[in-house]
């Protein structure tokens, strides 16, 4: 066991060092400060969506980077926290706040569910299966009338804004910290699970499963584990993003894009490293932005042009992600002993 | 609901199963060449039919007889990706090669959004039209041949594969690559090649599905899918495997189409594709 948790320990990925931390200080201080200056609805929008994506990247990393599954449905835990908060609020009138925490735990179940049968799959046939699961959902949900079909689900607006119906007309600045408030929260679990023994274990299961198994880690238990953490963190987006538009429909919440964008995301940024899920968004999510307003609505087709070559010039060029290109003392923690 | 009605569902299951069949030898071949999937592989075919709606509507071919240009073009286009992406990533981790591919896909399918918008066509008049009857029973013309031909050419790649010297060698890379390269076999020629094969298959069957088929954008994702699950069905790297995989996909689709219900009907084939990796990973002819 010895051997192959150092080895695991001195990889330089999920680590981080004191300058960072300090950074990520003055980082988190900007962020809490930001709407003070007022800044217009779209800087507010573009943040927000950064946020939002952040953590959905993360989610992703979690399962493809640190436990090395590829899932190329993870959408579908996105559409499960939306529906769920969604449909209970709707139907029973039960606040967001509730919702989300039922969606994390739907999510959670279903994940576990999933996880199970697919346990023996590897690579490929994983990453196939996870494309096709991610589909039915969006299938069965086109079709399901309990939850309005193909038309959705739509939330009834409150006359003023509320904390308890967690929705905000008059301003962005409150979804903002909501979103916010998330992301700190999920960046500080992942960071807390990737130093854990759970996190050494998933990665040990990661680079050799043989080994891992041989050393008594019981690799199907790990791996589901990580499914469902993964799937815990990508949920409640959903059910703010559904907060956020207000509007629950298949179509948006099941979309295939969603599970494309936070594969390119975190590849882009680094996989299997905390901070590359956020390089990614910092870079794309401007930028797509900025193409919606200048192309239109037809922009989403222009910005997947760029998604997809991104995509293959940094499989080719640059598999470790551009957090590879930063200074190496910045992202390996400093040889102990 | 009668017997006629059923045999009518197994008729046309079947012809759209040959189809399938083609189309997953095509990622087969590839997948057992060099251990990589090709997730552009559905964008490859919206590309073979674009190829034979533009030839007609540009030129006037009718997709019958563009179908030689269609194959060419998409053998071209199967080289071209290999030299330029799929040669660097080789050695990479499987997780890299996935994304790699994957990017290609988004890539080819927003460009031709960008490009051709999201438009239904669908060619007029085309040689092959109307149907055949027999007794109860109608076929129709266009379907048929392209059956017809999905499982010629699928003959054709079968008979070369393991009956031509160049087929063998394809069969040694893919057993073996360093070996096969100490036997002067140069496996980056084979993988060339394997992807010219593999995306060739492709051509035929969008060439001739062009005739009957609407052509748009999104038009290669179900089929692309059915290919996953069809060569995971016939086993890892089985070509004749491919061919009963795709006849069994398409009864399936057909059958749990018109027996339960039509509008689920991608997922009884994704039940199978789960059932067969969960239950029986090696498939029904795997040679692992």
């Amino acid at each position: 066991m010895e051997n192959l948790l150092t080895h695991a320990k001195q990889e330089p990925v999920w680590n981080t060092s004191k300058e960072i931390i300090s950074l990520l200080g003055l980082l988190s201080f900007f962020l809490i400060v930001f709407p003070l200056f007022g800044p217009s609805p779209f800087y507010l929008h573009l943040m927000i969506m950064i946020f939002m994506y952040a953590v959905m990247s993360q989610s992703w990393n979690v399962i493809a980077g640190l436990s090395g599954q590829i899932s190329l449905g993870h959408g579908a835990f996105f559409g499960i926290g939306a529906y769920t908060s969604s449909f209970l609020y709707v139907q029973y009138g039960v606040t967001p706040w509730l919702g989300i925490l039922a969606g994390m735990l739907f999510a959670a179940l279903v994940a576990i569910s999933i996880g199970i049968p697919m346990l023996r799959l590897s690579g490929h046939y994983f990453a196939i299966a996870t494309l096709l699961i991610g589909i039915s959902f969006q299938v069965v949900f086109q079709r399901w009338e309990m939850v309005g079909a193909a038309s959705g689900l739509w939330i009834p607006l409150t006359e003023e804004s509320s904390w308890f119906a967690l929705q905000f007309h008059d301003s962005k600045v409150p979804y903002y910290y909501l979103f916010l408030g998330f992301f700190i929260l999920s960046y500080l679990s992942v960071w807390r699970l990737s130093t854990s023994k759970i996190g050494f274990r998933l990665r040990a299961v990661r680079d050799d499963y043989q080994a891992a198994s041989s050393l008594g880690i019981a690799i199907s238990k790990y791996k589901i584990i990580a499914f469902a953490i993964s799937a815990v963190i990508m949920a409640p987006m959903g059910s703010l993003f559904a907060q956020y538009i207000l509007i629950v429909d298949p179509d948006r919440m099941f979309n295939l894009e969603i599970s494309i964008i936070v594969l390119l995301m975190t590849v882009l940024g680094g996989i299997g490293n905390i901070w590359g899920p956020l390089i990614g968004v910092a870079i794309l999510i401007p930028i797509s932005e900025y193409t919606r307003i200048y192309f239109g609505g037809t922009g989403g087709a222009i910005d997947l042009i760029f998604y997809g070559l991104i995509l293959m010039l940094i499989c080719v060029f640059r598999p470790a992600g551009l957090i590879s290109l930063l200074p190496k003392h910045l992202i390996e923690r400093e040889k102990q002993r | 609901m009668t017997f006629e009605i059923i045999l009518q569902a197994i008729v046309s299951g079947l012809l759209m199963g040959l189809i399938y069949a083609l189309i997953a030898a095509g990622l087969s071949l590839i997948f057992g060449l060099m251990n990589i999937v090709n997730f552009a592989h559905g964008e490859h075919l919206m590309v073979s039919m674009f190829s034979s709606f533009w030839l007609w509507s540009l030129l006037g071919l009718d997709p019958l007889f563009s179908i030689p240009i269609t194959i060419l073009l998409m053998a071209g286009c199967g080289v071209l990706t290999h030299y330029l992406l799929i040669r660097y990533i080789l050695k990479a981790k499987m997780l890299i090669q996935i994304c790699a591919t994957f990017g290609l896909s988004i890539f080819i399918r927003a460009l031709a959004q960008y490009l051709w918008t999201p438009d239904f066509r669908n060619v007029d008049q085309p040689l092959l039209e109307g149907r055949i009857e027999l007794g109860s029973l109608f076929i129709g013309q266009p379907q048929f041949f392209a059956a017809v031909a999905c499982l010629l050419a699928f003959f054709m790649l079968y008979l070369f594969v393991t009956r031509t010297e160049t087929g063998l060698a394809l069969q040694a890379t893919a057993q073996d690559r360093e070996a096969a390269e100490i036997l002067g076999i140069p496996s980056n020629r084979m993988f060339a090649l394997g992807w010219a094969i593999g995306l060739g298959c492709v051509g035929v069957a969008g060439g001739m599905m062009t005739n009957y088929f609407f052509v748009f954008t999104d038009v290669g994702v179900n089929f692309a899918l059915f290919a996953f699950v069809a060569v995971a069905l016939g086993g890892f790297g089985s070509i004749i495997g491919c061919l009963y995989a795709g006849v069994i996909i398409g009864l399936v689709e057909s059958l749990g189409g018109l027996l339960i219900d039509p509008s689920f009907k991608l997922l009884y084939v994704f039940a199978i594709y789960l059932l067969v990796v969960i239950y029986k990973p090696q498939g029904l002819f795997g040679r692992y």
